[in-house]
């Protein structure tokens, strides 16, 4: 990984240090992992009004151009010749293997323009998966969106509602999974109805040297300002993965339990055929949740065991303060993943017995009254 | 927040309270803003015995997870249930309800194998 002198930076870089951010090295990038009230204060303001997420280091890549379409549609499993314009899908991009590269999320903007944001992390990989054949092809332009365009994620229960404050349009009618311009504090910006906290709310991209203004437009309206840290509980909670946590270009999306965003069947996907054996031959293990029964939090990387014998690895767990519980999930032995199955955690030599749940942990409809 | 003068301090940021031959254990505020909000504390049970700069428990915040060293020796005489049970009585203050470990001293010469106040503020500045 790059050095500290190389990290990157978002456009709101000098918002987060000036508020009292603590920073650290993320994909490449220096950012705020919490601000002064800590994670769980942060965690709450998203689960209970509205916080807000600088994920401007996320890679936003556009390919534009009458092969645009076709192009992706060859290269991840997005089905993107099925969208709509003004519509999003979350999807995973395998390489020929069936290995996942990373999870995605690609917004149809026009007939003929698409936008592709890969996590940070990531951004090289997607890069050097896509680059070499868009280049090949004089139908498809590419073009780094990552650093002309910031983006900031608006959650919470009051997001919609206080966006909706500041969009004439106004924002709500922008509906789940659906992206268009509109101009938000009066910033020209693109809103989507995305996100990765499981609560309701947008994700918006204004030009970077305007992001600044749109961020302080939000906190005057009560958006409280939350770092990584509380974005990786959030996304646990909601039993959303993480790449380079829950999976890597070793996992397929069966056993990852992505089946439902792995869109195979376009005639000419290049992964087609590898990901079609790996799900007919079924996979020994699977993305799995759980419970902690005993007292102990789950961490990356313990073992799942069972009668002595290691059935599996956690690839992550933490505390989630709005259940009040030890989260935690990962790769175990199919025959005990079935809900309400037990088996132990390897915490540091202790076994903590945990017990299997069906995904999410945490939704909005379920949790809030 | 200041650091307490009545106390003495462990370059692995615990410190050690003596009143007669007991000596209460915590951890220092720096070590409570490295970690964050914590969220869970292991420690051991009263009545068992541990040597100066072992491991006795485990804290955990919301991101990571440390281990406990004593800075002292001796005899685990009481422990903290309610930061057991409240682990954020540690952020709350480290110095006062979020201590840890009640412990009757082996040998009161270790003490001056810790730092002072002063010590500590110089090694944390760094």
């Amino acid at each position: 990984m790059a050095d500290e002198q190389a990290l990157r930076q978002t456009p709101l870089h000098r918002t987060h240090v000036a508020a009292g951010a603590r920073m650290v090295s993320f994909g490449g990038w220096d950012m705020p992992v919490q601000y002064a009230d800590g994670i769980i204060a942060e965690v709450r303001a998203v689960r209970q009004s509205a916080g807000m997420f600088d994920v401007s280091h996320m890679a936003r890549y556009q390919f534009v151009g009458p092969d645009a379409v076709e192009f992706l549609d060859r290269m991840i499993a997005a089905d993107v010749a099925g969208l709509q314009p003004g519509r999003a899908r979350y999807h995973v991009i395998c390489n020929e293997q069936g290995g996942i590269i990373d999870d995605a999320i690609v917004y149809r903007i026009t007939d003929d323009q698409c936008l592709l944001v890969a996590n940070a992390g990531n951004a090289d990989a997607v890069l050097d998966w896509l680059l070499p054949s868009a280049q090949q092809n004089g139908g498809v332009f590419f073009a780094d969106l990552t650093q002309d365009v910031a983006m900031i994620a608006v959650q919470g229960p009051e997001a919609v509602a206080i966006v909706d404050r500041l969009c004439p349009l106004p924002a709500s009618s922008v509906r789940p999974f659906r992206v268009r311009r509109a101009e938000i504090a009066g910033v020209p910006s693109r809103i989507a109805r995305t996100g990765y906290t499981g609560e309701d709310g947008f994700e918006i991209m204004p030009p970077a040297d305007r992001a600044v203004e749109l961020w302080r437009a939000l906190e005057a309206e009560g958006v409280k300002p939350a770092g990584l840290g509380a974005r990786d509980v959030l996304r646990l909670e909601a039993g959303l993965m993480l790449h380079g946590n829950d999976m890597t270009v070793e996992n397929n999306p069966y056993e990852a339990g992505l089946d439902r965003f792995t869109y195979i069947d376009t005639p000419g996907y290049v992964a087609g055929g590898a990901l079609r054996a790996i799900r007919d031959a079924g996979t020994p293990r699977v993305m799995t949740a759980f419970l902690m029964v005993g007292r102990g939090i789950p961490r990356h990387g313990l073992a799942v065991m069972k009668d002595g014998e290691r059935v599996g690895a956690v690839t992550s767990g933490t505390h989630s303060p709005t259940l009040d519980a030890n989260i935690g999930m990962g790769y175990v032995d199919r025959g005990l993943s079935a809900e309400g199955t037990r088996f132990e955690i390897d915490v540091r030599g202790r076994l903590v017995e945990a017990e299997v749940v069906p995904l999410p942990f945490y939704s909005r409809k379920r949790n809030q009254t | 927040m200041t650091t307490p003068g009545d106390r003495k301090y462990s370059d692995e940021h615990e410190w050690a309270l003596v009143e007669g031959n007991i000596a209460t254990v915590g951890i220092t505020q720096y070590a409570t803003d490295s970690l964050g909000d914590v969220v869970y504390v292991d420690l051991p049970d009263t009545g068992a015995t541990i040597s100066q700069f072992d491991k006795f428990g485990e804290i955990e915040s919301v991101k990571a997870v440390s281990d406990l060293f004593s800075p002292v020796g001796g005899t685990i005489v009481e422990v903290n249930t309610g930061v057991a049970d409240m682990p954020e009585k540690v952020n709350q203050d480290p110095y006062t309800v979020g201590w840890l470990l009640k412990i009757e001293l082996a040998d009161p010469s270790q003490l001056d194998k810790l730092m002072d106040a002063t010590a500590y503020d110089n090694l944390t500045a760094e």
